[in-house]
């Protein structure tokens, strides 16, 4: 089931377009219908298997002992099922959203891709195909970030994500393999067993650096954080599945996957808690600063997004617990207000908090939905996001520094306070303001997914029952291994209790920042300034100076002079092969002078007049006169060195060189000097170098004698076996015939290429450039 | 294509008269020499090349399109061929359910060509191919 | 015999190079052709020199008499380098003679456009 789960996304999304033109506006419904049936799946398999890890493998490379393999337990559930239900949601969402876009299709296509990505994430058991599988989330968000491509922000926004979680990637890869070297495995299920291992293991530090990169950056965690409110430039139904609901849980998914791991890990708190909270705080507050309600919603994300790293840092029962149900909740109420977001901007054509006024009466049963969603962000009673809110205070209420931390936390939940009722309640009460467009209500593909989303917000609040037993431990369970009993005790209620103080006091700041929020915004932003020196432009920087020194070793190293290129090559080869020959040869022995004939010398002669001519002449047809006398020389030394077969041979090709030469010479230009007389004597003494590294190379070659066994193999069969006498042929024809084969074949495409050549007429389109 | 000049490239009468000879003459020595490559001096790269050569010859004594007159083929049709027989050369071993370009032997002597296998059809081959890959070439460059 | 036939291969090498240097590219064709002699040469020395022992055997030839004769597999590497060598030659013919004739120029050093950053027409 698993790996039908995983696939059977990317085998949907080839015949999504397709489908998207038969059937148009239903096809969104029709493609949600995959997902439905996963969700019905993975919650029918929840109910009947509380609690238990299951391990499926299929082989993938068998010599290498590595299996397909998936994990099917409590946390890999919960996030198998808001991935499948919540897109079954945006599926039906998008085919409104963006009904009559040309590229419809293509977006269902890669939505699609991205859901079994991103299912593959979370069901790996193998961490390589984690791996992979993580690449692919962090590649079809750049292909939806950039869905609108003709938009320069869009593009931008799209490689700024790609290159932030890619490089993130990286380093997990780097992560994942030391970790599997250190546990011994690339399965998790058995790394999970060995934590002791790992975490006795010299390179533990490194380890746990590169995984929590590659999970920081997936998460948004400061400072990498800010992609993802550049990534609002995607159309809501993304913003919505992957920046908020599903993709950037990733890194979160990770780390609570490799709790059981690396939580103990002497650094773990630091690293982890620390970030979370500081991005926990970054983002609420900017949040506040904002206007435009997708980057509000972006900012309040990645304030969660801290938060829950923060939990998972801190570590411990009740903080794993709020870690869970938080990812839940979150991916509740803030998948809802996103597309609440996507309806409002789709009926008025404007996100801008302050203009939007009084929608409630064009649009009621978005702003149902907007006000459900908004108060279980806000954190009120008897919505779920109270009683995640109340267990993130009683998990700092046990730590050392609960003071601090409780102040972050309800800084933090004040701004979302903030930031729920400025979008679930203050833009559609009131009297109507003047939008862009008249409002309307959305069709029904458009608000059954908020409604739904926010609906079940309130029902888990008032039945956590409903999830805790079911959901919430198991998963709990696979994060910190403890029993799998339902500890925890998810309830509205719980007595006057400290955590009652803090959400008390966390919404009566909440209510007099919301009261005050204009005039506090309008004052906080003379501080923007100090903005443009955060991360985003450091990303900046970076970028700028990896394609400056790009552009700067391209001048250098490609000049476009093939004189310049040769010379470096062979002054490298001098330096390297010739240093070495003068370190190996102490005395050249250049044995038997004295064996040479006088006709050999003649020879040798003959072709050294011949090269010396070419070198220095000044005409065409002298040259090639030359070359010719050059080659005949060689032919006339295999016929002397029993080779009448390459003597034959360079005899024709020889001659038909030289006719090749002579049909081109008088279309081709005049012998000119070109270049002054130093240069030809650097050049010269460049060559001759190389000249003498030769001779002392293969002098000393000739001295170890190897033997040639497969000569004597060839020479001994060539008759038994190949019937032929003539052992050269034998070898061309019998024994490496498929090497000829190869040949002739590379002589035929040579000889259309010439043709190419010849027939191409580039000069037609650019006349004038042939008389110039 | 233009209708070419009668002209030939080398207006001689010497060699005119000689080539019109001659090159019956080298292209069966070329087949001669492909023939008893096995076991002798020769085979289809020098084969091919003698042939080219005789073909070339013939174009500058008369002219190119002469020359592809007295071919029974084009040259990329000669590679084409050549190319083929290469490879129905090989699979016919595995047509005999042998590895691919095993060689096959004929165990009777034939009259001229001794006992003859596959490795002699391969060798065809890639005679034709050097025949056309030369011709292709010199003949496209005299033509320009 | 040997070492003048080593002597000549590092000539044929210095020449080869010298002329690709020239930036003339008639001369960087002859320069390419020196270059395969070169190479050729080098593995025919290389590969054992023995006087008029053509790789020919006789079925009933001796054990003793089959060391004799020429190694075979440096010839039939030569053979079908010559031939390719062939084969590369027209092409670079056929190449630089189109290049000058679209170009006007034969000069290595003005044949650099599309290596240039930025200096799209």
């Amino acid at each position: 089931m698993t790996l039908l789960a995983v696939l059977s996304p990317f085998a949907l999304a080839i015949v999504a377009p397709w489908l998207q033109r038969r059937l148009d506006r239903a096809a969104g419904w029709l493609l949600a219908a995959l997902p439905a049936v996963l969700f019905i799946g993975f919650l029918n398999f929840a109910l009947r298997h509380p609690a238990e890890s299951h391990v499926f493998s299929w082989p993938w490379i068998p010599s290498l002992q590595i299996q397909l393999s998936f994990l099917l337990d409590g946390l890999s559930l919960l996030f198998a099922l808001m991935i499948t239900g919540i897109g079954a949601l945006v599926l039906i969402y998008s085919g409104g959203y963006l009904a009559g876009h040309p590229h419809l299709g293509r977006f269902y296509v890669y939505l699609l891709m991205f859901m079994g990505s991103m299912l593959g994430v979370v069901l790996s058991n193998n961490v390589l195909s984690l791996f992979v599988f993580w690449e692919l989330t962090s590649f079809s968000s750049y292909l939806l970030i950039g869905f609108y491509h003709d938009r320069q922000a869009s593009r931008a926004a799209a490689l700024q994500a790609l290159l932030v979680t890619g490089a993130g990637g990286l380093a997990l890869l780097a992560g994942v393999i030391l970790l599997a070297f250190a546990g011994g495995s690339w399965e998790l299920s058995e790394l999970l067993a060995r934590g002791d291992l790992v975490r006795g293991h010299p390179l533990l530090h490194a380890t746990l650096v590169l995984i929590l990169l590659g999970a920081f950056t997936k998460s948004a965690q400061f400072p990498f954080h800010f992609w993802l409110p550049a990534a609002m430039e995607a159309p809501a139904p993304v913003s919505t599945y992957l920046h908020s609901a599903t993709m950037v849980k990733a890194g979160v998914y990770l780390l609570a996957r490799l709790h059981p791991i690396l939580g103990a890990a002497p650094r773990w708190q630091l690293y982890v808690g620390g970030c979370g909270a500081l991005t926990m705080l970054v983002g609420a507050g900017l949040a506040l600063l904002q206007v435009d309600i997708k980057r509000q919603l972006a900012y309040t994300t990645v304030s969660v997004l801290g938060a829950l790293t923060f939990l998972l840092g801190l570590g411990g029962e009740t903080a794993v617990t709020g870690a869970i149900l938080y990812v839940l909740v979150h991916s509740l109420y803030k998948g809802a207000l996103f597309l609440v977001g996507g309806n409002v901007d789709h009926a008025v054509d404007s996100r801008d908090v302050t203009r939007l006024r009084g929608l409630r009466r064009a649009m009621p049963i978005t702003f149902v939905a907007a006000l459900l969603a908004g108060l279980s962000m806000a954190g009120l009673p008897p919505f779920v996001g109270f009683i995640s809110k109340e267990l993130i205070y009683e998990a700092l209420h046990a730590h050392d520094l609960s003071l601090l931390l409780a102040a972050v936390a309800v800084a933090a939940n004040g701004c979302m306070f903030v930031v729920a009722l400025l979008i679930g309640v203050r833009i559609f009460v009131g009297p109507p303001a003047a939008t862009p467009r008249e409002p309307h209500e959305a069709p029904p593909s458009m608000w059954l997914g908020p409604l739904a989303l926010a609906s079940l917000g309130l029902i888990f609040g008032l039945v956590p029952g409903l999830i805790e037993g079911r959901l919430i431990a198991p998963a709990v369970a696979a994060v910190g291994q403890l029993p799998a009993t339902p500890a925890p005790h998810l309830a509205l209620w719980h007595g006057f209790t400290p955590m009652l103080l803090l959400s008390a006091v966390t919404i009566a700041a909440g209510l007099l920042v919301f009261l005050g929020w204009d005039f506090l915004r309008a004052r906080l932003n003379r501080l923007a300034p100090l903005g443009r020196l955060g991360p985003a432009r450091w990303y900046e920087w970076v970028l700028q100076g990896v394609l400056g020194f790009a552009h700067l070793q391209t001048r250098i190293l490609q000049s476009g002079s093939l004189p310049v290129y040769i010379a470096t090559l062979i002054v490298v080869i001098i330096l390297l092969v010739g240093g070495t020959l003068l370190e190996q040869v102490q005395i050249v022995r250049l044995a038997n002078w004295n064996d040479i004939r006088f006709h050999e010398l003649c020879i040798i002669l003959t072709m050294m007049m011949a090269i010396l001519t070419l070198v220095t002449t000044n005409s065409r047809l002298t040259a090639i006169a030359a070359l010719g006398v050059v080659g005949y020389c060689v032919s006339l030394i295999f016929v002397l060195f029993g080779a009448p077969d390459l003597a034959i041979t360079q005899f024709c090709i020889e001659t038909l060189s030289v006719v090749l030469f002579v049909l081109v010479l008088y279309k081709l230009p005049r012998f000119q000097v070109f270049s002054r007389w130093p240069t030809r004597l650097a050049e010269a003494a460049i060559a001759v170098a190389f000249g003498l590294v030769v001779i002392g190379l293969m002098t000393l070659g000739m001295e170890s004698d190897l033997g040639s066994p497969i000569s004597e193999f060839y020479a001994a069969n060539s008759y038994l076996q190949a019937h032929g006498r003539n052992i050269v042929n034998v070898i061309l024809v019998d024994f490496r015939g498929v090497d000829t084969m190869g040949e002739i074949t590379v002589l035929a495409i040579g000889a259309l290429g010439v043709l190419a050549l010849l027939k191409l007429r580039l000069d037609r389109d650019r006349p004038g450039k042939e008389s110039s | 294509m233009n209708p070419p000049p009668a002209r030939s490239m080398m207006p001689s009468l010497i060699l005119n008269t000689a080539t019109r000879y001659l090159m019956p003459l080298l292209v069966t020595f070329s087949i001669f020499v492909l023939l008893r490559g096995h076991n002798l001096p020769g085979g289809g790269f020098i084969g091919g090349l003698i042939a080219a050569a005789a073909f070339v010859l013939y174009a500058i004594a008369h002219h190119v399109a002469a020359a592809r007159r007295a071919l029974p083929l084009d040259p990329l049709q000669l590679i084409a061929l050549g190319l083929l027989t290469a490879v129905s050369s090989g699979i016919l071993s595995i047509v005999a359910g042998e590895p691919f370009m095993t060689g096959l032997w004929s165990h009777d002597p034939w009259p001229v060509l001794g006992a003859p296998g596959t490795p002699l059809l391969f060798d065809i081959g890639v005679y034709l191919v050097v025949l056309g890959v030369a011709l292709t070439i010199v003949f496209a460059l005299a033509e320009e | 015999m040997q070492a003048v036939l080593i002597l000549t291969v590092g000539i044929l090498y210095a020449a080869g190079i010298y002329m690709m240097m020239r930036r003339s590219i008639v001369k960087l064709i002859i320069g390419l052709g020196l270059l395969g002699h070169a190479a050729n040469l080098l593995i025919f020395t290389a590969g054992g020199l023995r006087r008029g022992a053509p790789a020919f055997i006789d079925p009933d030839q001796s054990a003793a008499a089959l060391a004799q004769i020429a190694d075979p597999i440096p010839q039939a590497l030569i053979l079908t380098a010559i031939v390719i060598g062939f084969g590369v030659q027209a092409f670079s013919i056929v190449l630089i003679r189109r290049v000058y004739q679209v170009n006007g120029n034969d000069d290595l050093k003005h044949m650099r456009s599309t290596d240039e950053l930025g200096s799209n027409p």
